[in-house]
C-alpha cells in the first residue's frame, strides 16, 4: 500500500479551462502516481470548454462542453470537490479551507481561478434581469428569462459582448450592443476593421450604438430591468442586460494572504508561474505573469499550465518558461470572421500598414511590416482564411509582397502562399505551441491531435495542418473512378447519365473502361442513379435492367442477407405504431413460414431465417395485410422513431407519432450514400432519442426544432441543431432540403455526422446553403425531393405483380422448386436460430 | 390489392436438373464430361446465379459485360453459407472477380485464388456455351 502520509499534497483551486490542462500535464509528467492531488472547484460541473460556451446556443449540451475524459480523475487518483470554492488560505499553517469547512495541508498551491466578469458601478446593474457572460450556469439564466423577454442589450462591445449580442439574437431578442469606445473590438482591430465588422453586424439586424457609455440601469416596479440611459442622455428600453465590459483576475484569495498582486490586478507570478511565495503558483487568466501582463485567452493559459507542471514535476530539461504570449485570435462572430495576430496596431517605430478593405462585402484586411519587410501582425475581417498562415509567418519577411498578403485570390499575381513556405520552428498551432515540423512528422489528422495535440484547442490550425499532411493522393472512388461520390453525382445530373456502363466507359479510369466495374462504385453509381431517377425520368426500380447487376445482394434481394444465406425481413412500421391486427398478421407469418422473431432497435420487428424462394411468398402476406417490407437494408432511410408524444403522454406538447409517421412515408425509398435514420420526440424529454438520429425532430411549444448530423453506431455523436420552432410545413421543407443537399454532396458510406464534420463550414455552410439559400439551390432540391415522393413505388408489390422479376427468387436456376438444403435451423429458447455447426464443417455438400 | 399464386414450400425431390433447356445453353465440365446446367439466357452480365451440381454441390455461375462466363464454388470458405453467387463482381486489372456478399472477400473468378488472402482458395469449373 503506497503511504499516503508521506506523499506530498498539491491542492488546485480552481477547476476551469487551464485548471484541468494543468492536471493533465501533471499525469503526462507522472506527478499525480507520486502526489496527492486534491481540486477544489467552485462550479457545479467540471471543467467545460468555455471558448466554446456560446455553441450552447447552438444546442451543444453542456456534457458535450466537458473538457474531462469521464475516467480522468480516477484513472490519476485526483480528488475533486465540486461546489465547495477555496475560501481562505492560511499560508503559516499552509492550508487551504473550504467553503463546506474542508481544511487541506499543501506542499505545493496552485491558484487558477481564472477571472470575473467586469460589471461598471452603474445604478440598478443588480436588477433582476441583468446577467454577465461567463459560466454555464449564466447562460441556463439567460435562456430562461430571455423566454418572456423581447428586447436585450448587451454592454460592451468586445469579443465576448459581440458572443453575448450573438446569443440574444439567436434567442430572437431584438438585440442592441452598447460600446463606450468609438468602435467594436476595440481590442483586437483596428478602425477600418471596427468599420467592416459594424456594417456587417448592422446587416444582420443588430443594433450597435458607439461611442457611448451606460450611466443607469432602470426598472419597474417589480425591480425588473425596463430600459438604460445612455451618456449621451437617451434611452434605450430593454428587458434584459448582460454586462460584458471586460474581465478581472479573481485574485482575492493571493491578496488576502498577502501575496504580491499587480497594481491593476492579478497574482504576479516569475517565469515559471511561481507567486512571491515558492510553495504557491498561479496560473492562467488569474495571473500577472513576468511580462507584466494578464492573459485574457487561452493559449497562454495552457502555457503557464505545461511551465507550472515543469517547475512542480522538477523538469529541468527544456522546461517550459512563460514570458509572454502574442495575443492572436481567429474568432467567429455572429457568422464573421475576424482574425488579429502580432502587432495588429502597428505599435513598432517604423512599421507600414498594407490594407485592403471592401466594404461592400464587410472585408477588411491589413497587415503590419517593419521597416526589414518582415510581417509583424495584422487585422483581418470578413475573410479570415489567410490566418492560419500568417500567423506562423509572423517575425519572418515573407516570401512573396505584403500585397499579395491581403489582395483576394485572382487580383494581381496570385499569392504562391502555402505552407510549404513555413520554417519547420514556425508555431502552427498555438493553442498547444506545436511547430510545423512536430505536425509534419505525422501522417495523419487523428495521428497528429493524439501525438501533439496541435488542432484540439480553438480549431483555427486545422487548415493549415490539413496542408501539411502527405496528400491522401488519390482521392476517387475506387479503382475504377478517380472522382468522389459527389464528383459521380453532379456528372450523373448534369449530363443525365441512366446507366452505369455508360458513365464507366466514359468517365471511367483509363483500365477500367469496358470493365465490370468492382464492387465498391456498382453499388454507388446505382444508388446516384435511384437517387436522382425520377428527375432522369427512369423507373428507378432496383430490379430494372441493368441496375439488377448493380446492387448489393440485399438490394438485389430487397432482403438482409444474414450469416447462413437465409434472410430477413422487416415490414415497415411507420413511426413506430401498428395496429393490433397487423401485429397479429406479423405473428401468423413468422409461425406460418417458421421465421425467428426480435423487435429491433429501430421499433419495428425483425423476421429472421427466409430462404430467397420464401421471400416473395411472405412479401404476398404481408402486402395483403397492408405492410410493405422495409428498407433495414440498402442505404436508404430506415425508421423514423417516435414517442407517444402529445396524445397520450402528459409532458407532450406536439403530435410527434403523425409527425413521425408523414416523415417516414414521404423519405420511405429514398436512395442516400449510406442509410438515413430519423426520430421524432414530442418535448424536450426526448424519449425517441432524436438528437442520434440524421435528422432528429423535437417538439417545442411553438412547433418542432430541427437536428441534423446525429449517430449512434461506432462513432456516436449529438446531432446539432438546424433550426427552431418550425412550424410542420417548414420543417418538411427544410429536411427536403437538408437530405438532397447531403445526398449531392456527401462521400460514398459518410452518415450525415461525417459529412458535416468533413465539408468545409460545417454546420454554418450548411445552414446557409438550406436555410438562407446562399447557393440558389434551395428551389432545385426541393424540386429532386418531390420528385422523389411523386415517384415512390413500393418496390417489393410491384416484384410481386412482376414475372420476370419473381424469377430471380430461386435458389437453383437448374431447380427452381428445390429450396437450398444448407439452409438449416436448430431450437434456441423456444425459437430457431442458423445451424452454423452445419455449415462450417469443411467440405459439406448437402444431399 | 393484387394476389398472387406462388409454388408450393415442398420441394421436388430429387430434381430433374437438366429439363426444359432449349437455345444455347451453359455447361460446366465435371470429372470429364460437360453437363448442362441451364439457358444462357438465365444469365446477367455481372451478375450471378447459383446451381446444383447432381453430387448436390452447389455452383456460382457468372457472366461478365463482354459475355464470358465463368463457374466457382457456391460456398464462402469464411462463413460456410452458399452465397458467392450472390455477391458483386467486378474486374480488377482485366480479371474478373467476385466479392462476397457476406464479409466482401474477393475472389478471381478464373483462379479460385482469393484476393484478400493468398491461403485460400475455391474451386473453379470450365465452363462453355454450346446451341
Ligand atoms: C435489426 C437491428 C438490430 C436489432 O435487432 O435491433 C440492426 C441490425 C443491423 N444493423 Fe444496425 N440494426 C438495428 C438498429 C441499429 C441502431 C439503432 C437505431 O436505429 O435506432 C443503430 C445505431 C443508430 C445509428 O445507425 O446511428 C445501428 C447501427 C448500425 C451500424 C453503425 C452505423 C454507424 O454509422 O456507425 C451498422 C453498420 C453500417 O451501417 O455500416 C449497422 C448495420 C446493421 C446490419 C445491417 C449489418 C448487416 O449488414 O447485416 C444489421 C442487419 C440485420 C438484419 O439483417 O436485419 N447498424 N443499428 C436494428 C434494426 C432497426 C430497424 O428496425 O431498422
Ligand atoms: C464566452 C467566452 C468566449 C471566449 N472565447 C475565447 C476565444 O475564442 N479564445 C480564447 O483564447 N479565449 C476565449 N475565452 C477566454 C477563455 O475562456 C479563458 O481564457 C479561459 O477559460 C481561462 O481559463 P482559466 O482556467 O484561467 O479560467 P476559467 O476557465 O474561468 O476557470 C477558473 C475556474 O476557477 C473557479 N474558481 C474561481 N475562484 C475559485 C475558488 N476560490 N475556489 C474554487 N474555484 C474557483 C471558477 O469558478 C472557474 O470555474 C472566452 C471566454 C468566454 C467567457
Ligand atoms: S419525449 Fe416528451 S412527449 Fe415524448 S414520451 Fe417522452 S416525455 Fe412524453
Ligand atoms: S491554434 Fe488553437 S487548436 Fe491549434
Amino acid at each position: 500500500m503506497p503511504d499516503t502520509t508521506s506523499r506530498p499534497t498539491i491542492v488546485v483551486v480552481g477547476h476551469g479551462m487551464v485548471g484541468q490542462r494543468f492536471l493533465e500535464a501533471l499525469a503526462e509528467r507522472g506527478t499525480t502516481g507520486r502526489a496527492r492531488v486534491v481540486v477544489l472547484c467552485e462550479e457545479p460541473r467540471p471543467a467545460y470548454d468555455r471558448v466554446r460556451l456560446s455553441s450552447y446556443f447552438d444546442g451543444r449540451t453542456p456534457d458535450e462542453l466537458s473538457l474531462v475524459e469521464p475516467d480522468f480523475m480516477d484513472r490519476h487518483g485526483i480528488e475533486l470537490l465540486l461546489d465547495d470554492p477555496a475560501e481562505t488560505v492560511d499560508r503559516a499553517a499552509r492550508t487551504v479551507t473550504s467553503r463546506a469547512g474542508l481544511t487541506f495541508t499543501y506542499d505545493t498551491l496552485v491558484l487558477a481561478t481564472g477571472s470575473y466578469p467586469f460589471v461598471p458601478p452603474v445604478p440598478g446593474r443588480d436588477a433582476t434581469g441583468c446577467f454577465v457572460y461567463r459560466t454555464i450556469e449564466d447562460l441556463l439564466a439567460i435562456e430562461e428569462y430571455a423566454k418572456t423577454a423581447r428586447t436585450g442589450a448587451v454592454v460592451g462591445g468586445g469579443l465576448l459582448g459581440l458572443e453575448a449580442a450573438g446569443a440574444l439574437k439567436g434567442l430572437e431578442l431584438d438585440t442592441h450592443v452598447v460600446e463606450f469606445a468609438p468602435r467594436l473590438m476595440p481590442v483586437q482591430v483596428d478602425d477600418g476593421g471596427g468599420a467592416a465588422l459594424l456594417r456587417t453586424i448592422e446587416d444582420m439586424g443588430l443594433t450597435v450604438h458607439t461611442g457611448v457609455g451606460t450611466q443607469e440601469v432602470t426598472t419597474d416596479e417589480r425591480g425588473a430591468v425596463n430600459g438604460m440611459t445612455l451618456s449621451d442622455g437617451s434611452v434605450l428600453a430593454t428587458d434584459l442586460v448582460v454586462f460584458s465590459a471586460g474581465i478581472r483576475p479573481r485574485d482575492r484569495l493571493a491578496r488576502d494572504a498577502g501575496l504580491r498582486v499587480g497594481e491593476r490586478g492579478g497574482v504576479a507570478v516569475d517565469e515559471r508561474c511561481r507567486t512571491s511565495d515558492p510553495r504557491i503558483f498561479a496560473i492562467g487568466e488569474c495571473a500577472l505573469a513576468a511580462d507584466g501582463r494578464v492573459y485574457g485567452l487561452v493559449a497562454p493559459g495552457y502555457e503557464m499550465a505545461r511551465t507550472a507542471a515543469d517547475a512542480i514535476a522538477e523538469v529541468t530539461e527544456n522546461a517550459n518558461e512563460f514570458t509572454g504570449a502574442d495575443l492572436s485570435t481567429k474568432l467567429k462572430l455572429l457568422g464573421v470572421d475576424v482574425a488579429s495576430f502580432g502587432d495588429a496596431h502597428g505599435a513598432a517605430p517604423g512599421c507600414l500598414d498594407v490594407v485592403y478593405a471592401d466594404s461592400r462585402s464587410g472585408v477588411y484586411k491589413k497587415v503590419v511590416v517593419g521597416p526589414d519587410g518582415a510581417l509583424l501582425g495584422g487585422v483581418l475581417v470578413g475573410d479570415a482564411d489567410a490566418y492560419g498562415m500568417l500567423r506562423p509567418l509572423t517575425g519572418s519577411v515573407p516570401p512573396v509582397p505584403p500585397e499579395q498578403l491581403v489582395l483576394p485570390p485572382g487580383v494581381g499575381a496570385p499569392a504562391a502562399l502555402g505552407p510549404g513556405s513555413l520554417p519547420d520552428t514556425a508555431v502552427v498551432c498555438s493553442c498547444h505551441n506545436v511547430t510545423k515540423g512536430a505536425i509534419a512528422a505525422c501522417a495523419t489528422l487523428p495521428e497528429v491531435k493524439k501525438c501533439t495535440r496541435a488542432g484540439t484547442g480553438c480549431g483555427s490550425c486545422l487548415k493549415v495542418i490539413g496542408q501539411l499532411l502527405p496528400a491522401s493522393g488519390d482521392s476517387g472512388l475506387c479503382g475504377c473512378f478517380k472522382h468522389t461520390r459527389g464528383e459521380l453525382y453532379e456528372i450523373v445530373r448534369t449530363l443525365r447519365v441512366t446507366s452505369y456502363a455508360s458513365l464507366l466507359d466514359s468517365h471511367g479510369r483509363e483500365g477500367a473502361r469496358g470493365g465490370d466495374g468492382c464492387e465498391v462504385c456498382k453499388p454507388t453509381v446505382a444508388s446516384i442513379i435511384a437517387s436522382l431517377a425520377p428527375t432522369l425520368g427512369l423507373s428507378g426500380h432496383v430490379l430494372d435492367g441493368e441496375q439488377a447487376a448493380l446492387q448489393d445482394t440485399n438490394d438485389h434481394f430487397l432482403a438482409n442477407l444474414q450469416r447462413n444465406g437465409s434472410y430477413s425481413i422487416v415490414p415497415r412500421i411507420p413511426g413506430g405504431e401498428i395496429t393490433p391486427e397487423k401485429l397479429i398478421v406479423i405473428g401468423e407469418v413468422a409461425r406460418d413460414f417458421g421465421l425467428y422473431t426480435k423487435i429491433t432497435g429501430g421499433q419495428r420487428i425483425d423476421l429472421f431465417g427466409a430462404r430467397v424462394d420464401q421471400l416473395p411468398r411472405i412479401w404476398d402476406r404481408l402486402v395483403r395485410a397492408g405492410f410493405e417490407s422495409g428498407h433495414a437494408y440498402g442505404k436508404a432511410l430506415r425508421t423514423v422513431k417516435s414517442c407517444v408524444g402529445q396524445t397520450w403522454c402528459r409532458y407532450g406538447v406536439q403530435d410527434s407519432v403523425k409527425m413521425a409517421i408523414d416523415l417516414e412515408l414521404r423519405y420511405r425509398g429514398l436512395r442516400a450514400p449510406h442509410k438515413l435514420k430519423s426520430a421524432v420526440s414530442g418535448c424536450a424529454r426526448e424519449c425517441a432519442e432524436a438528437r442520434g438520429k440524421d435528422f432528429g425532430i423535437i417538439a417545442t411549444a411553438e412547433g418542432w426544432n430541427l437536428y441534423v448530423g446525429g449517430n449512434g453506431g461506432a462513432e456516436p455523436r449529438h446531432a446539432d441543431l438546424l433550426a427552431r420552432d418550425l412550424d410542420d410545413e417548414s420543417l418538411v421543407r427544410l429536411i427536403d432540403r437538408f437530405l438532397m443537399f447531403y445526398i449531392r454532396t456527401a462521400d460514398r458510406l459518410e452518415r450525415t455526422s461525417a459529412w458535416l464534420g468533413r465539408i468545409e463550414g460545417g454546420l454554418d455552410h450548411v445552414r446557409d446553403v438550406v436555410v438562407h439559400d446562399s447557393l440558389g439551390l434551395c428551389g432545385e432540391l426541393e424540386k429532386l425531393m418531390a420528385d422523389h415522393v411523386a415517384g415512390y413505388r413500393d418496390e417489393w408489390a410491384e416484384t410481386l405483380d412482376d414475372p420476370e422479376r419473381l424469377r430471380r427468387f430461386v435458389s437453383f436456376v437448374n431447380a427452381p422448386d428445390a429450396p437450398d438444403p444448407t439452409v438449416r435451423f436448430v431450437p434456441e429458447r423456444d425459437q430457431v436460430k442458423p445451424d452454423l455447426t452445419f455449415l462450417t464443417l469443411e467440405g459439406v455438400t448437402a444431399r | 390489392m393484387s394476389t398472387h399464386t406462388m409454388s408450393p414450400v415442398t420441394p421436388t425431390s430429387p430434381p430433374d436438373l437438366t429439363a426444359g433447356l432449349v437455345g444455347a445453353t451453359l455447361q460446366l465440365r465435371l470429372g470429364g464430361a460437360w453437363f448442362p446446367v441451364c439457358d444462357r439466357s438465365a444469365l446477367i452480365a455481372g451478375r450471378g446465379v447459383a446451381a446444383l451440381l447432381p453430387d448436390g454441390r452447389q455452383v456460382a455461375l457468372f457472366m461478365d459485360r463482354a459475355g464470358r462466363t465463368y463457374a466457382i464454388d457456391n460456398r464462402d470458405p469464411y462463413s460456410g453459407a452458399q452465397v458467392l453467387s450472390r455477391g458483386l463482381t467486378g474486374t480488377q486489372d482485366g480479371r474478373a472477380f467476385v466479392a462476397s456478399p457476406l464479409l466482401k472477400q474477393r475472389f478471381d473468378l478464373e483462379t479460385g485464388r482469393c484476393l484478400d488472402d493468398d491461403s485460400v482458395t475455391v474451386t473453379v469449373y470450365a465452363t462453355r456455351v454450346t446451341s
